[in-house]
């Protein structure tokens, strides 16, 4: 592998291996506990009463005649909560409306009863008495000025005088000349590209159970991406010591970023305080994809001029992003990301953070990116089809390098993308036939990952075994990897290392899985713990010896003298100096605290084949394949994993998922009957190729692999129908009355 | 709620007779249920014919056969001289929800839920199915077609219920075929059905021939202008053109969130002339 060679890193026994899951049999087993498998003694059922209203102001609420009926424990509504802190309005107001709903599901009131079908009945006595207002759920119909307004006064300094109030903030990137760059061009491709806001789509619906007594002690079990921000944030709401609330993460039933936030678990407290009792709240699937979640929907002007052979002289975008009743879309991303790719030397962008009468959008896998890209690549693969250009020559021509100023601002340093194109053509896949209606398209995408505050404890049990603690729910094999990076750093078995996530009062603060950051910072606290286990163990072996610390050093899971000067000791092994513990200075541990720079940045390039029906507009995905650099694979198992999940979730955006409201705001589609995500029929098997280009940021190369691979197929898929169908589809999903209609129009 | 399990259709008439509120009738359960489960239906009371002799069986009569109101879609495809003689009807029923589901779901059940999109009904109307009906007058036989009159609703009097599906003896050189179009390949409701029955003489010419498509209506609908667009032709390409056009030219379908008017409108005929080339080939034609 000559494009991985660059590094001088050790050689991995464990690491590069593929043991299995820690967590594979209990979640084959049925025996995993996810959020609402969590029970308590004298449990009560919590429910939500929801606006069927997209826009309207809340005139009053009598909850008397629920309050009434018996079984009913606590009736919440907004005046339950205290006025809430800046940094935490928004959620709250989401988790519970205050003046206005503001969007169809949007939360007004919730019961705790002894029974589901108490609560449920009971809901339908709460007496809302609503001023309906008119609404807006489109970006385009939302900036301009006369729109139904959600807030006012939400519109920061960097908007110009005249958008609607709904506009909150514009964001600007880029450097060169954009006008300049165009002179230069060859051709000059301008379109504008819409995609419709897409849910996570995770299997597991948000659940939690919360408990208070009246000491102001509480505990909250949920289904979560990051249990340390559920805490802080309940503590704030609640006007809680965040000491005093103990949150546990259950198993995961997917997150995708939709998790990382909070909706039922301050009203669940809140019922919990009222009543005295333990409450458990479940959301249906109507309820998930109503009031949680969606990522953000985007219409999206893109100028980029090339000349004929193929250089890219200058790349514009101006994007608009709706992120649903609060501000906060990820268009600021969206809008470093469109061009980070390649090598410009003029290139600008400009986004838009605009809100509108839907769910509060929640992060999803690469926020922003991927609808960023989808424009951006489908210019580019315009272009160089009309100069009959290869679009991989065509993206290798411009593509980052090391050194490359990045359009965002930074200069990179040693990056994958070239890599993955590099391989990309030289694949098997590139130059397979294809036949009658068939097309090929590829695509590239980057992210950012991030690295955040991080806690590892490890211990070293008197047996010689070893327990790692971690406070990150593992959404993507967390636990495997910390155990195999743990097991790589101390020289033992990994069947000797279990590694848990740990409760919230059991380690530091933990920022949320989200960035593609646990495998590097996590992975990087957990080695550094392992190594400061090391150093403890290889002092209680110098003292054994009667030699100085320094005079030993750790080798294949064993203290031994370091030379030759150190006396002739034979090695004492991890489970050796375990034993005598005790009675050498006491249980041994080691633990890294840590907010880790140094992420390192994720290229990838898909390719896929599709089958347009010319008949019917239906197009069926062929073959697929994901070349991307995971700087180092861990396990790779996980890693193709994370490189197949979010080709397919791409696939969906770009083929059928949607949220389709109607001409009242109400979302149409609140099931997975109409919501279409892919089903397994619908796919073929996702190949992937993985690339180690080694991140200096880490001890062992790993860059964040999570997200990167949802960024490309919206592209690499409008592109194939393209080279399949003739038509170019400029709007997402490309669901089959719309090509067909596109076709017909041809 | 109560819950009725009789064992004879003269019992469950009578319990039916008596009902003063909601009584539904559980088959399957592979709406019913789902319906409950998420709010939309609170019934007062279940009848569940599944106990009810002959209503899980399926037995030949006259050349043709009987299905039990309670058969599921697993026991249609399991029966092998069912699925020679009208391989198109099993196919359709056969792509109610997932392969789960097809452990319950039944023809009746899809029938009676009246959706204008149930797969199985315009298969069963193409083969000129009969539903047998009990109910408080007696027992009665009923085209297919004429159940559903609209989304939810039906031709059947109050303690009244489908006990039989009777699909009428096939000669020679026939056979039928049921395609839909969904946006993905499984786990999903059609945006146009459509289900084709031919019989061809010794010639390969077409003898008889009926078309009914679905999802493009307010009930399913019987096209009478496509099969006369085949009968007396070998189903060649101009028949198969006017066939698709004709079935065009009788959808009505709306605009919603599964298709817009003019994809259901031109799919109809892309469907129907699919499902002619396939009931041809079954036919066995050169």
């Amino acid at each position: 592998m000559a494009l991985d060679s660059k590094s001088e890193l050790r050689e991995f026994k464990i690491v590069g291996t593929r043991p299995l899951r820690p967590d594979g049999i209990d979640k084959v087993t049925g025996k995993a506990r996810f959020g609402a498998d969590i029970t308590a003694p004298g449990m009560l059922v919590g429910l939500v009463l929801r606006s069927p209203h997209a826009h309207a102001r809340i005139v009053s609420i009598d909850t008397s005649r629920a309050e009434a009926v018996p079984g009913v424990h606590a009736v919440v509504t907004r005046a339950d909560f205290a006025e809430p802190g800046e940094d935490v309005a928004d959620i709250l107001d989401n988790c519970m409306a205050g003046a206005k709903a503001l969007y169809d599901g949007h939360a007004v009131a919730a019961i705790a009863a002894s029974s589901g079908k108490i609560a449920r009945d009971a809901l339908k006595l709460i007496d809302v008495v609503y001023e309906v207002l008119p609404h807006v759920t489109d970006v385009d119909a939302a900036m301009k000025p006369g729109a139904p307004v959600l807030h006012e006064g939400r519109t920061d300094e960097t908007v110009p005088e005249g958008l609607s109030p709904n506009v909150i903030s514009r964001h600007e990137f880029g450097h060169g000349d954009i006008e300049a760059g165009l002179a230069q061009a060859d051709r000059i491709v301008e379109r504008t590209f819409q995609t419709e806001a897409t849910h996570q789509g995770y299997i597991e619906p948000h659940a939690c159970l919360a408990q208070m007594g009246p000491d102001g002690q509480a505990d909250l079990w949920c289904c979560t991406q990051g249990h340390y921000m559920a805490r802080n944030v309940c503590a704030e709401i609640l006007g809680l010591e965040q000491g005093q609330l103990r949150v546990t993460a259950s198993e995961i039933g997917g997150g995708f970023g939709g998790k990382t936030t909070v909706f039922l678990e301050p009203v669940a407290l809140m019922l919990a305080r009222k009543s005295g009792r333990p409450v458990k709240m479940v959301m249906t699937r109507s309820e998930v994809l109503r009031a949680t979640g969606p990522t953000a929907s985007s219409s999206i002007d893109v100028k980029i001029g090339m000349t004929k052979d193929g250089r890219i002289t200058a790349g514009f975008a101006e994007l608009r992003y709706q992120g649903g009743a609060y501000p906060g879309s990820p268009v600021d991303m969206g809008s470093m990301s469109a061009f980070a790719p390649y090598d410009l030397e003029h290139v600008k962008t400009i986004g838009w953070d605009v809100v509108t009468n839907r769910p509060k959008q929640a992060a999803y896998r690469a926020p922003g990116a991927p609808m960023a890209a989808f424009a951006v690549e489908s210019a580019i693969d315009e272009l160089a089809r009309g100069f009959g250009l290869d679009p991989l020559e065509v993206r290798l021509k411009n593509a980052a390098r090391e050194g490359t100023r990045a359009s965002y601002g930074p200069t990179y340093p040693a990056i994958g993308l070239e890599a993955t194109l590099r391989t990309a053509k030289d694949h098997p896949h590139w130059s397979a036939p294809l036949g009658e209606n068939q097309g090929r398209g590829v695509a590239c995408g980057f992210w950012f990952n991030f690295g955040g505050d991080t806690c590892v404890t490890l211990n070293i049990t008197p047996d010689g075994t070893v327990t790692v603690s971690e406070g990150n729910p593992d959404i993507g094999g967390s636990r495997a990897s910390m155990s195999m990076m743990a097991a790589e750093e101390l020289g033992i078995p990994y069947e000797k290392v279990r590694t848990i996530v740990a409760d919230t009062g059991s380690l530091g603060q933990n920022e949320v899985t989200d960035g593609s950051r646990v495998t590097f910072a996590v992975g990087l606290a957990t080695i550094e713990a392992a190594r400061a286990a090391i150093r403890e163990m290889c002092k209680r072996a110098a003292m054994v010896w009667g030699i100085e610390p320094e005079a030993v050093e750790w080798v294949d899971g064993a203290a031994q003298p370091a030379g030759p000067n150190a006396g002739e000791h034979p090695p004492m092994t991890l489970a050796e100096i375990a034993a005598i513990a005790s009675n050498t200075g006491g249980p041994i541990a080691g633990h890294h605290e840590a907010n880790p720079e140094g992420a390192g940045v994720s290229f990838a390039t898909h390719m896929v084949d599709t089958e347009v029906d010319p008949d019917t507009g239906a197009v069926k995905i062929l073959r697929y394949t994901v070349f991307q650099d995971a700087g180092k694979a861990i396990h790779p198992a996980y890693v193709e994993g994370q490189f197949q999940g979010g080709a397919v979730q791409g696939i969906g955006w770009a083929l059928n998922e949607e949220y389709i409201y109607g001409e009242d705001g109400v979302l149409q589609n609140a099931g997975f009957l109409d919501y279409r995500v892919p089903v397994a029929s619908d796919l073929p098997m996702i190949d992937t190729v993985i690339l180690e280009i080694p991140n200096p940021g880490h001890p062992y190369g790993v860059r964040g692999v999570g997200e990167t691979s949802i960024v490309p197929p919206l592209a690499a898929v409008a592109n194939a129908v393209s080279a399949a169908s003739g038509v170019r589809m400029t709007s997402l999903p490309i669901s089959p009355p719309k090509l067909l209609a596109a076709l017909h129009e041809r | 709620m109560h819950y009725h399990s009789p064992t004879s259709v003269e019992d469950a008439v009578k319990v039916l007779a008596a009902q003063s509120g909601d009584c539904r009738i559980l088959a399957g359960g592979t709406d019913l249920l789902v319906r409950m489960r998420s709010g939309l239906a609170e019934p007062d009371a279940i009848l569940d014919i599944k106990r009810i002799d002959g209503m899980r069986s399926i037995t030949r009569e006259e050349g043709g056969f009987r299905v039990g109101a309670a058969v599921s879609g697993t026991e249609m495809a399991e029966h092998a001289a069912l699925v020679a003689a009208w391989p198109g009807v099993v196919e359709a029923t056969g792509l109610i929800g997932s392969t789960q589901i097809q452990g319950r779901a039944t023809m009746a059940g899809n029938l009676c839920n009246a959706s204008p999109a149930a797969d199985s009904v315009p298969a069963m109307v193409a083969a000129g199915a009969v539903a047998q009906v009990a109910g408080p007058n007696g027992v009665r036989d009923i085209p297919v077609a004429q159940i559903p009159t609209g989304p939810g609703k039906t031709s059947l009097g109050p303690g009244e219920f489908v006990t039989s599906i009777f699909l009428p003896a096939r000669p020679d050189r026939a056979s039928d075929a049921y395609l839909r179009f969904i946006p993905r390949t499984e786990m999903d409701i059609a945006v146009v059905g459509c289900g084709v029955s031919i019989t061809l003489d010794a010639s390969g010419t077409c003898t008889e021939a009926r078309v009914a498509l679905g999802a493009v209506a307010p009930t399913v609908i019987e096209v009478p202008e496509a099969a006369t667009a085949l009968v007396g032709t070998p189903l060649d390409d101009p028949a198969l053109s006017a066939l698709s056009a004709a079935c065009s030219a009788a959808a009505s379908p709306i605009s919603d969130k599964r298709g817009t008017v003019e994809f259901r409108t031109h799919v109809a005929g892309v469907l129907a002339r699919r499902a002619a080339v396939i009931a041809k080939t079954r036919a066995g034609a050169a």
